[in-house]
């Protein structure tokens, strides 16, 4: 195959990813966009097989049967659940992948030195996403405790580390040595573990759209190394894409990227919240079901403690039941509803809530004035008042939603513990607030039956 | 080259910026493992350096890159479809 057609073959790729992605800006073309995607990334893998310089093709085709086995199986077996868990895992390979090109590359050829500042990029991003996404991994899946985990002078060690990491990234670039190359690269797989485990699970969100950034980034410094210009613009799309996410979540959690990697913050232990001392209405099943039937309009809003509790299913039912009676039904869908960006979107799809009755927070936050019930299942600080009148409170300034607004509001909730931000709900006392301490799953199909029978 | 290089990454991320704002927050998630089935592109380099590698540790760690990267576009594709499969509008 000559260099034109090359060429050619890979900016076709690269502009079926873009415009893959443009068709990912509404959910009627999503699915036909990602398959546009992989169409590009299969002329992209085929034009590389057939292009020279490819000399023995057992182990990389060895090497696609493997990874293929592992991504399908992965792919399939993986619980709506777990994606972030999923996603965190895969924004790591992809990282990997482009330590392990640099690496390659470096041992045959360190180059020039253009090449040598893209190896050494290529491998402290490709290296310290690897790690990071692992730790991330494994706190989502409850490997490791989702409680900052840190030692005494940790940020010391860390800013020692990422000093010498500076250092010998210089001289790589300058004096290229195998020696200064592995160190470089073991004290990046380290200070990506160092980094991610002082971090709370509470944050894991932005951790994995960073980390998703990173590995954007990893494979345009592997597109570096190679000078490749689709890996360049493919990892620069990715790039800005986990960017994005990570600002609409630092925003949305009313944090800031650097005091979230700062870490020490929104492990499950936070400050005991006072609770208790105050009254709060407790309603029956079928008190909520008679308020649910007789109203006209219903906003859900659904928590992650929804999906702990693998509710979704009997959330459609009710949403069901009373759309039968004509109560109009929308869900209100926090940024952080989840553990990952629109996470409970796709839950609440497995679920079969059609896409266009999922409204987010600024579309929908008027309109709970103008609502008879406002029904909070699992979720607690996204719905805290304190976020917008008290100014002492850890969480001012986090966007919530209004449900406080709405004429009623139902909130069923385990017990009246606080939630990852540790502080008490004042919406639990108010006046129109009514209280089911239930288990969400068992609440719902209770509501079921209830409304079926008002 | 390395010159180049940025100039095309400068580009691609306003590219990237001014799509990406686009995409409503309920696709959020199947943006984020579709972007990451597309940053396994990084595939088309670890083809490339385990082709022309030599000896056991290049080749190693070659096959290794092949391996993630794989499993980065196979999965991060597939598991995508299968969200998105998922996304329905309400039929009435």
């Amino acid at each position: 195959m000559n260099g034109t057609l090359q060429s050619v073959l890979y900016l076709i790729a690269a502009v079926a990813f873009i415009v893959g992605l443009k068709r990912l800006t509404s959910p009627a073309t999503a699915r036909n966009g990602n398959r546009l995607a992989a169409l590009g990334m299969l002329v992209a893998v085929i034009t590389t097989l057939l292009g020279s310089g490819v000399v023995s093709l057992t182990g990389i085709f060895a090497g696609i049967v493997v990874g293929s086995a592992i991504g399908v199986f992965a792919a399939r077996r993986i619980a709506m659940t777990d994606m972030p868990q999923l996603v965190a895992a895969f924004n790591g390979f992809g990282g990997g992948a482009s330590a392990f090109v640099a690496a390659t590359e470096f041992i045959r050829d360190p180059g020039a030195l253009d090449t040598r500042i893209s190896i050494a990029l290529s491998v402290l991003i490709g290296s310290i996403t690897m790690t990071g996404s692992f730790v991330a991994f494994a706190k989502l899946q409850g490997l490791v405790s989702g409680n900052p985990i840190s030692f005494k002078g940790q940020k010391l060690f860390d800013g020692f580390i990422a000093l010498a990491i500076l250092v010998l990234a210089v001289l790589l670039v300058t004096s290229p040595t195998s020696l200064i190359f592995w160190v470089l690269t073991l004290l990046s797989l380290v200070i990506g573990v160092t980094r991610i485990l002082p971090i709370g699970g509470a944050d894991m969100p932005v951790v994995i759209a960073f980390l998703n950034a990173a590995s954007g980034l990893a494979a345009a410094a592997a597109g570096f190394v190679i000078g490749s210009a689709v890996l360049i613009i493919s990892g620069a799309l990715v790039g800005a894409s986990g960017l994005i996410l990570t600002s609409i979540m630092v925003k949305a959690m009313n944090r800031t990227l650097i005091r979230v990697l700062a870490g020490g913050f929104g492990g499950t232990s936070g400050p005991q919240a006072e609770t208790g001392q105050l009254p709060v209405k407790r309603a029956t099943a079928d008190d909520v079901a008679i308020t649910l039937a007789y109203a006209r309009s219903v906003i859900v809003v659904p928590g992650y403690g929804l999906a702990v509790a693998q509710a979704q299913h009997v959330m459609k039912d009710l949403a069901d039941a009373l759309k039968a009676r004509n109560v109009e039904v929308r869900f209100a869908i926090h940024p952080v509803a989840g553990r990952m960006p629109g996470h409970m979107n796709v839950l609440l799809a497995e679920a079969d809530v059609p896409y266009d009755q999922l409204y987010d927070l600024e579309t929908i936050n008027r309109d709970f004035s103008r609502t008879d019930v406002a029904l909070v299942v699992g979720a607690n600080d996204v719905v805290n008042p304190t976020a917008r009148e008290d100014t002492a409170s850890p969480i001012y300034g986090m966007p919530i939603l209004d449900v406080d607004a709405a004429t009623t509001c139902v909130v069923i909730k385990r017990s009246l513990s606080p939630g990852f931000a540790g502080i008490d709900n004042p919406l639990f006392y108010m006046e129109g607030t009514l209280m089911m301490f239930e288990d969400a799953r068992k609440a719902l199909s209770d509501l079921v039956t209830a409304v079926n029978n008002v | 080259m390395l010159m180049v290089s940025i100039t095309v990454f400068i580009l691609a991320a306003f590219v990237g910026f001014e799509i990406i704002t686009k995409v409503p927050p309920t696709l959020h998630t199947p943006l984020m493992s579709g972007s990451n089935a597309i940053s396994g592109i990084t595939i088309v380099a670890a083809i490339i350096v385990s082709g022309r590698a030599e000896g056991a540790l290049a080749t190693s760690l070659g096959v290794a890159a092949v391996i993630l990267a794989t499993i980065n576009v196979v999965g991060g594709f597939l598991v995508t479809d299968r969200m998105l499969e998922m996304f329905k509008r309400d039929p009435r």
